[in-house]
């Protein structure tokens, strides 16, 4: 009962008593005391050569297991360095923990070398954060911590540990269930929706006749997508899904509309402008979505499911507030809805609004104009190849710019968990360590990441880091030579004025880069080549393979809504235009 | 500590009693959230309470800056956040301290003495040239003194930002916001 230990192997097992089988990091002065039992744990910890990335590996690794990844780095510029992966997981709800090493207490103020304020530096970007302040405190802070990051709306929390409390002797003791939750008298999350708004819900939804399902990333977190479908398929409603959300609902299902939003198809962005009911499951009313929200959905009463009840009326005011995890608020849903059919109630007809969504579809398909022979090759293309190719249940990951609106549009999402990317953060250089992350939690999927050209020279160094560990992920970079969606606004908006979009055509050589770091690297320039490389790619399984897209710089996203513009002011592909009478 | 300048508050000012755990960095949080979410602090007062686990933060907000509601619900999602009561100030006693130095020769101390005197405030310290005084009350009552002394030129003047509790009579005065209730 009175088992003394220090502080850092009291910080080991007490991840080991969290089921933590991965850590991401690197160590450094401050935390090396907590690296040395790590050598005797069962843990496998992942070597990273840049500190983001061992943030993003663990929200990849978090993105497809719902469990939190965790990473672990030392004091001052590591956990700067960490900053952009904690701000990353806070915007699209990642449960995360991190831990920080930090000077020993009694330097702490005192600008001792790499000493930085990390608690103060990671207050806004963290759901919590909390530097221990003796070797007793750790086992109780870390159950908190795991507690915090995975209930209620999950999120980023920062554990700071210097370096004296990893040293010291303590009384190794675990927390009960109870004695964490009585040291949080702060924190109860609400996860039951109430029962009266419930009812009021089923009760608009009976009643509308031009209703849509618009589904967020809580409806991932709360691992609800089956009774979404359950739902869906009850009241026969047409579905959009967030770009958090794709995977959430089939794309192949006949109620899917796909992604709404700035660059979502036409459909779903009209459907949610003319719809008098959105049900809005887990998502946030993000101005991504709404375009000008002044004009968003006009006629639309709101249902609005949140765990958060801070997102209730943030954007825009709900008529049905409905504060609950949503997974239970479905399935209560649901079950309201059978009842009151049950009891000779009857939905209201909405054959009218079911084909004007349909006319829609058919008249405004996602579209690009395919190259004809000899000319280059178009984004868009290799995506659908890259899915068509795709062994079932790929995940795929995705970089921050055109390749991953083309990403998210072109590729169908049939599961969830399968799609992995920076959604509020947009966060360039996501997509390598996030794919990482998530083929190290899915050894058994094949891990594809869509990169930018861009993108990719942010973290490509991770991919040293996926050989050395073994761990053989997909990297298709859509090389345009630009920072393109940058460039896509200066063609649009700023005349054609092209300020430092440019990056380069020949340079980096990404087939040698690829091989320097122990990957294959295969260039493609034109669509025949392009099934074959993919087929190539896929068959090897073990090494990391690049494939280089050689794209068309001038291809841009359609549709879009600009940004400030209303959504019904969307534009859409040139050669659609002529259409857009019909988008009424 | 007071954080703002010494006028006094309008109705568009709210008063939120806030319980927080007594630990480290609880005051540091709940001001970055103002500031990180762009809502506007007219004073902020924080002390212990009975039980010392707890410390009351007391935060007269500028609602016009941001709908009440949202700074709640934003300021219940801090882990450290355990009650958050809005008072209304027609229904709870609110007091502050202040203290000012006044410029005044000794032949002419008579007038600020007797201005104490009837606002029932205390000279704390009496110099050759200057008198320093302090005065408790109503944030109201501080207003018009504070004014009154401005005449006779200040040289310094502290207030402590507003602290307050609910009125004792039948009813009970507080609107206990509960998380998760659109208040
Ligand atoms: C870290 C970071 N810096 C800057 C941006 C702004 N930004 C958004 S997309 C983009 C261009 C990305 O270029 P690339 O990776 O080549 O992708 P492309 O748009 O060409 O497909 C930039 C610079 C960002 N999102 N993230
Ligand atoms: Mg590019």
């Amino acid at each position: 009962m009175t088992e003394q230990i220090t502080g850092a192997q009291a910080l080991i097992r007490a991840l080991e008593l969290e089921n933590v089988d991965t850590i991401f990091g690197l160590p450094g002065g401050c935390i090396l005391p907590a690296y040395d039992p790590l050598l005797d744990s069962h843990i496998r910890h992942i070597l990273v050569r840049h500190e983001q990335g061992a943030g993003h590996m663990a929200e990849g690794y978090a993105h497809v297991t719902g469990r939190p990844g965790v990473a672990l780095v030392t004091s001052g510029p590591a956990a700067t360095n960490m900053v952009t992966p904690l701000c990353d997981a806070y915007m699209d709800s990642i449960p995360m923990i991190c831990i920080t090493g930090q000077v020993p207490t009694s330097a702490i103020g005192t600008d001792a070398f790499q000493e930085c304020d990390t608690v103060g530096i990671t207050r806004s970007v963290t759901k919590h954060n909390e530097l221990v302040m003796s070797a007793d405190e750790i086992p109780l802070i870390v159950r908190q911590a795991f507690h915090i990051a995975t209930t209620g709306r999950p999120g980023p929390v920062l554990i700071d540990v210097p370096k004296d409390c990893l040293q010291n002797m303590m009384t190794w003791y675990w927390p009960t269930d109870e004695e964490v939750l009585e040291s949080l008298p702060g924190y109860k999350p609400n996860t039951k929706g109430h029962s009266r708004m419930i009812k009021e819900a089923a009760r608009l939804i009976l009643d509308s006749k031009q209703p849509v399902l618009y589904v967020g990333g809580g409806v991932l977190k709360a691992r609800a997508a089956d009774t979404l479908r359950e739902l869906a398929e009850l009241i026969n409603t047409p579905v959009v899904t967030t770009l958090m959300a794709r995977g959430a609902f089939p794309d192949s299902h006949p109620l899917c509309l796909g992604m709404p939003g700035m660059h979502g198809n036409a459909t779903a962005i009209t459907a949610m402008q003319k719809s008098d009911l959105l049900i809005n499951l887990g998502a946030r009313f993000d101005d991504r979505i709404t375009g000008k929200v002044s004009t968003f959905a006009p006629d639309a009463k709101i249902i609005h499911v949140d765990i958060d009840p801070a997102e209730q009326g943030k954007v825009r005011r709900p008529d049905v507030p409905i504060v609950g995890d949503c997974r239970l608020v479905i399935e209560e849903l649901v079950k309201t809805i059978k009842e009151m059919l049950a009891n000779g109630e009857v939905q209201a007809d909405i054959s009218a609004w079911k084909s004007r969504v349909s006319g829609w579809q058919e008249q405004f398909p996602l579209y690009y104009s395919p190259s004809d022979p000899g000319e280059a090759l178009k984004p868009q293309f290799c995506l659908e190849k890259l899915h068509e190719l795709a062994p079932a249940g790929t995940i795929l990951c995705s970089g921050v710019g055109q390749h991953q609106m083309f990403s998210s549009q072109f590729w169908k999402f049939e599961e969830p968990y399968t799609w992995v990317n920076s959604g509020g953060l947009g966060t360039m250089g996501f997509s390598i360590p996030a794919a990482i992350g998530a083929k190290v939690a899915r050894p058994d999927r094949t891990v594809w990441a869509v990169d930018g050209d861009g993108c990719f020279q942010m973290t490509a160094q991770e991919l040293v880091t996926a050989s050395v560990e073994r761990i053989p992920i997909k990297v298709a970079v859509m090389n345009n030579s630009y920072l393109g969606m940058v460039r896509q606004w200066q063609e649009m908006f700023y005349d054609e004025r092209y300020s430092e979009v440019y990056l380069s055509p020949e340079l980096p050589d990404f087939v040698k880069w690829a091989e320097a770091m122990g990957c294959v690297g295969i260039r493609v320039e034109s669509p025949e080549e392009v099934e074959p490389a993919i087929a190539l790619a896929n068959s090897i399984n073990d090494r990391s393979v690049v494939v280089e897209f050689r794209v068309d710089a001038g291809e841009k996203v359609f549709p879009m809504v600009p940004a400030g513009a209303g959504n019904d002011d969307v534009l859409l592909h040139p050669n659609q235009n002529d259409r857009r009478e019909f988008l009424r | 500590m007071s954080m703002t300048p010494n006028t006094s508050s309008t109705p568009s000012h709210h008063i939120l009693s806030v319980l927080v755990q007594n630990r480290a960095g609880v005051l540091a949080r709940v001001s970055s959230l103002f500031a990180r979410r762009g809502y506007n602090i007219f004073s902020l007062a924080v002390a212990p309470t009975e039980d010392p686990d707890f410390s009351r933060i007391t935060i007269v907000v500028d609602v016009e800056s941001s709908p009440l509601e949202q700074i709640v619900k934003q300021l219940f999602k801090l882990i450290d956040v355990v009650k958050i009561s809005e008072l209304d100030p027609r229904r709870s006693v609110e007091r502050e301290l202040m203290m000012a130095t006044v410029r005044v020769a000794s032949e002419d101390r008579g007038p600020v003495v007797e201005l104490t005197n009837i606002f029932e405030g205390k000279i704390l310290a009496v110099g050759t040239e200057a008198i320093t005084v302090s005065l408790e009350g109503s944030p109201d009552k501080l207003d018009d003194f504070e004014e009154l002394l401005r005449g006779y030129g200040i040289v310094e003047l502290q207030r402590t930002g507003r602290v307050a509790l609910p009125k004792l009579d039948k009813e009970a005065r507080t609107r206990p916001l509960k998380n998760g209730k659109a208040s």
